[in-house]
């Protein structure tokens, strides 16, 4: 299966588990499928049977409200059966709206409080160096979250400590609750703020599974400094009434009807 | 020897001997002690600049990785500065951090209010799988780092650098569940941590005097707390006096008073900081002026000994 393919089934599975309760956090969800389908299909040097295995690959996802799409991700590579993305957020649930480490087989790290998982994903980068294992750590962080002043600690000691083993990935979707990120607090040059923190960047098309396989590739082999991919996103993307929702998207219903209408548009 | 150097001596060696223990510091290496550690351990000692919120995450992260990060900073932003982060990333993530706050309240001295720290066993007291530690002396210090280290979850360690008074001998045995009765009396107990514990026996020792014997229990850990040890002496004595360099909200106060509320109501007081900020001063000038001293130790007893 292509990874096109695997982004719909993400997404798609993205939207059950969203469906089930209702409403949640579609938009941001939506916006992150591609890069996890291109990340978990190619790269990411993980074992659905032994999510703990040492050595392995990690994902921190710190805009952790996107947790369904991430829990979409592994519940499609085989983390843990369909069933469990009909739970979110039910009391008891292993799937919390935010991701939690200790819940989920495949989070590698809990995330919610936003600007602390780039924090996390250095810490993470730094075990891997002085164990020299080879490990890849990678983040998601939103571009709203940068607003965050944390993110800025961390980037300034990822680039200090030479982590170019930890790829960071932005998801530039342009929203956050009160609206555009330009209108509530704009973030200015994101691409340049990244490069003179000292990371190698790209900005490339974050729906575009070539572009994100290719700057995956490159970033990997990249060495001295860590790396920053900014993937330009729509949130909401792939389903047409969520990709023109607004900043309203952020948090909004998933009905019946909706959810049957957005799985024919992903067929 | 100075609180400093005794942490300093214990990390070397856990460090020697396991691996996986790592420390972090937000540019005070220098002033907390730890600089050396930097050339025996280069490659687990790692310098985080001004940043402690970073300095607790990125700790998370290593933590998450397999290691024993131990995180450095003053008190308040060991705890206060970072809270969110211990929040999150260490109490609900239940990351084998420890956290160590230099010079908690009134040992800020000449730092002073910015620095003086009155609230950090209130605020990790609140967050559950956090154990929150109170040191009395470079002895106990010693001894209580391997345990720390061997601890499985999130401990909070708080000391004054620079201390040198001594109060247990080489022979002392730190017992993690266990507080220390460090003088027996039958009139009155007083629980005191950390470092006021050296004013407690001073105020039993002026009670002495006046005929009246005071228990004094050392304690050095807040939380959990050994319930069992206060209570049974508290039973003999009818009255409880805590001491602690912290507000009265929420400490050891707290932790002493919520115990004999759930239990045996008891008569009770607190030598602590009542509601008031932080300011600089001398040690011997700030414990007397937020009424710190062994003199207040022995007032307050005798008041509260009439209360039974």
């Amino acid at each position: 299966m292509s990874t096109v393919e695997s982004s719909k089934k993400i997404r798609a599975l993205t939207l059950k588990c969203i469906g089930s309760l209702g409403s949640g956090h579609v938009g941001g969800s939506l916006s992150i499928a591609d890069v996890l389908a291109v990340l978990y299909d190619k790269y990411m040097n993980v074992d659905p049977s032994n999510p703990h295995m040492e050595g392995r690959d990690r994902l921190v996802l710190s805009k952790g409200h996107a947790g369904p799409a991430l829990y979409a991700t592994l519940c499609y590579k085989g983390f843990f059966p369909e069933d469990w993305l009909l739970t979110l957020n039910k009391l008891g649930t292993r799937l919390p709206s935010h991701c939690n480490m200790l819940l989920t087989p495949g989070v590698d790290m809990t995330a919610g409080s936003l600007g602390q998982g780039l924090s996390c994903a250095c810490g993470l980068a730094t075990g891997s160096k002085i164990l020299k294992d080879n490990a890849t750590i990678y983040a998601i962080v939103g571009d709203g979250e940068l607003q965050e002043g944390q993110n800025w600690c961390a980037l300034m000691y990822a680039a200090d400590k030479k982590l170019d083993n930890l790829i960071v990935f932005v998801d530039k979707n342009g929203l956050q609750i009160d609206g555009t990120t330009e209108e509530v607090m704009d973030i200015g040059d994101i691409e340049n703020k990244f490069r003179a923190f000292g990371f190698d960047t790209v900005s490339i098309n974050g729906h575009d599974h070539d572009a994100i396989d290719k700057a995956i590739k490159n970033a990997r082999l990249h060495k001295g400094s860590p790396s920053c991919i900014v993937l330009h996103t729509v949130k909401g993307k792939g389903v047409s009434f969520y990709e023109t929702m607004g900043a309203g998207v952020h948090s909004t219903t998933c009905t019946a009807e909706q959810l049957q209408k957005a799985l024919e548009e992903l067929r | 020897m100075e609180m400093r150097k005794a942490y300093v001596a214990a990390m070397a060696e856990v460090m020697k001997n396991n691996p996986k223990v790592v420390v972090l510091d937000a540019d005070l290496a220098s002033a907390g002690g730890t600089k050396p550690l930097y050339t025996q351990f280069p490659e687990r000692a790692i310098e985080v600049g001004i940043a402690e919120d970073n300095m607790t995450c990125v700790a998370t992260g290593l933590a998450a990785y397999g290691f024993i990060p131990f995180i450095h900073s003053f008190a308040p932003f060991s705890v206060r500065r970072n809270f969110d982060q211990i929040a999150v990333s260490v109490s609900y993530s239940c990351q084998n951090v420890k956290i160590i706050g230099y010079d908690p309240g009134v040992t800020a001295t000449t730092n002073g209010g910015t620095h003086m720290c009155f609230e950090d066993v209130a605020m990790l007291r609140a967050l559950p799988n956090i154990r929150v530690m109170d040191i009395v002396d470079p002895v106990q210090l010693a001894k209580a780092v391997p345990f720390v280290a061997e601890h499985q979850g999130p401990v909070y360690m708080r000391f004054a650098r620079k201390q040198t008074d001594t109060l247990f001998d080489e022979d002392y045995k730190f017992r993690p569940e266990k507080a220390d009765v460090v003088r027996k009396g039958n009139d009155v107990t007083v629980v005191a941590s950390g470092a006021m514990v050296f004013d407690a026996l001073k105020g039993a020792e002026i009670l002495h005097e006046k005929g009246i014997e005071a228990e004094v229990i050392a304690v050095h850990t807040v939380k959990p707390l050994d319930e069992q040890t206060i209570a049974e002496s508290a039973a003999r004595t009818g009255c409880v006096l805590v001491v602690e360099n912290h507000s009265v909200h929420g400490g050891l106060f707290g932790a002493v008073t919520e115990m004999f509320a759930r239990t045996v109501p008891t008569p009770c007081d607190a030598v602590a900081v009542y509601d008031r900020i932080g300011q600089v001063g001398s040690l011997s000038e700030l414990k007397k002026d937020y009424n710190l001293t062994g003199e207040d130790v022995a007032d307050k007893a005798v008041k509260l000994i009439a209360r039974k």
